[in-house]
């Protein structure tokens, strides 16, 4: 396993004292508190820290990690010195929270054990019955999944407590058929796929909130859906009937006379549904043609001559 | 498990119906917290008096943000309060970014 140099996590000195530790660790918790940043990283760095502030808190796990010795360095190959905790008394108190299943195994090393009967009981042994934890999860959907109430995969990485008390994650793998119209940031329910309970009580649910993979063509706002509508300048000027896909099919639309680009055309409960469903809108995207022969560069000379268009006449200075 | 058990989604609105009791019991948590954050305004239940009260699924989320912003970040009530609005206001703003930005691309070259 690696070595952790949890004061480089924490970026301070060995020799910090115990509110500068805690100052430190304030200030990047709040930086990568999963909650609040949504760099890619973020989780692992903030469970990284709770990790270290864990061991550089807690005076008697400080004094411990300590004598180790300076010399490690961060990512060294490493096996725990033969009765390295000898002499250092742990009072307990163990984990603080419910993320120390994402404790590293160098951390586990050093300090799971001692811990192991304090504060992190499996209450699994003891004959009682209890409803079993709900569990959250967010997960990434394609539009289509929504749009469509499609049935698919989802994979979700549950920790375990095996038969020596270590955690282990578990990939699991459940269909689940996505409600119609559901959209990003909305919440769903699976009932009793949460832990199981204990005795005979009934297992806790799994709840997921959705949240959407970036689609190629459609942009989601809210319930609403927007598009990209390519037009030609004669389509844009003189008004025109185009087909166009949609997520319910082709539709045909009619772009009115004078379309400027950006205007939207709105189809309405064509976006995601529900009691009060989206609409979609098609952004016109006014697209030039080229002057790439000379019947095009006549044309666009023979348009320059006879027009008096200003396009800047907004923008003089 | 075999790959054929499909599992019912119940999609969740802001019209749920949890007492007090079935919330604290979702969050792990006790009613006399959950009563002070409603009483900061972090929750807002239906109903006028306490037995009456119902809470929507979305609480859950809410109340779950706020233990994790008091445990991990040493937040008090007020705080966290402060810190669930900006964070729904980032989070929408970031969805809207996100979706302006998705998809330009493709419909610009089409």
């Amino acid at each position: 396993m690696e070595f952790k140099d949890y004061y480089q996590i924490l970026g301070v000195e060995r020799d910090a004292d115990q509110d500068e530790i805690k100052r430190a660790y304030r200030k990047l918790a709040r930086k990568f508190h999963p909650d609040v940043s949504k760099e890619t990283d973020a989780e692992a760095r903030f469970k990284e820290l709770g990790e270290a502030y864990e061991v550089l808190k807690d005076p008697e796990k400080r004094a411990a990690y300590d004598h180790l010795g300076a010399n490690w360095q961060a990512g060294q190959d490493f096996r725990p010195p033969p009765d390295w905790d000898a002499g250092f008394e742990f009072s307990g108190g163990g984990f603080t929270s419910a993320d120390s299943a994402a404790y590293s195994d160098f951390f586990e090393s050093l300090f799971g054990r001692g811990f192991s009967g304090g504060g992190f009981q499996r209450a699994g042994a003891h004959q009682y019955r209890a409803r079993g934890e709900d569990h959250h999860a967010r997960i990434l959907i394609d539009l289509e999944d929504a749009l469509e109430g499609r049935t698919r995969p989802i994979t979700l990485q549950v920790p375990e407590i095996d038969d020596h008390g270590r955690v282990r994650t578990r990939a699991r793998t459940l269909n689940v058929r996505i409600p119609q119209g559901v959209t990003a940031g909305q919440k769903i329910r699976l009932a009793g796929q949460g832990a199981p309970g204990i005795g005979d009580a009934p297992a806790g649910d799994l709840y997921l909130e959705i949240d959407f993979r970036p689609h190629p063509r459609y942009r989601v706002d809210g319930r609403d859906l927007l598009a990209d509508l390519p037009i030609a300048p004669w389509e844009a000027a003189l008004g025109a009937r185009v087909k166009v896909g949609t997520p319910g099919g082709t539709v045909e639309l009619t772009v009115p006379e004078n379309s400027r680009s950006g205007q939207k055309l709105r189809l309405k409960g064509r976006g995601l549904a529900g009691k009060n469903p989206g609409d979609l809108y098609m952004v016109l995207q006014i697209v030039v043609p080229p002057a790439n022969t000379d019947e095009m560069s006549a044309l666009y000379r023979e348009m320059a001559e006879m027009s008096d268009f200003d396009p800047r006449a907004g923008v003089r200075g | 498990m075999s790959r054929k058990d499909v599992f019912e989604a119940e999609l969740l609105d802001d019209n749920g119906a949890m007492t007090l009791a079935e919330l604290a019991r979702r969050c792990a948590t006790d009613a006399e917290w959950l009563l002070q954050l409603v009483n900061e305004g972090i929750l807002v239940p239906r109903g006028r008096a306490l037995p009456e009260w119902r809470f929507s699924h979305t609480s859950i989320w809410r109340v779950r943000r706020v233990q994790r912003l008091q445990v991990d970040l040493g937040v008090n009530l007020a705080g966290a309060a402060l810190a669930l609005e900006m964070l729904d206001e980032l989070e929408s703003l970031r969805r809207r970014l996100a979706s302006l930005e998705s998809g330009r691309e493709t419909g610009a070259e089409s």
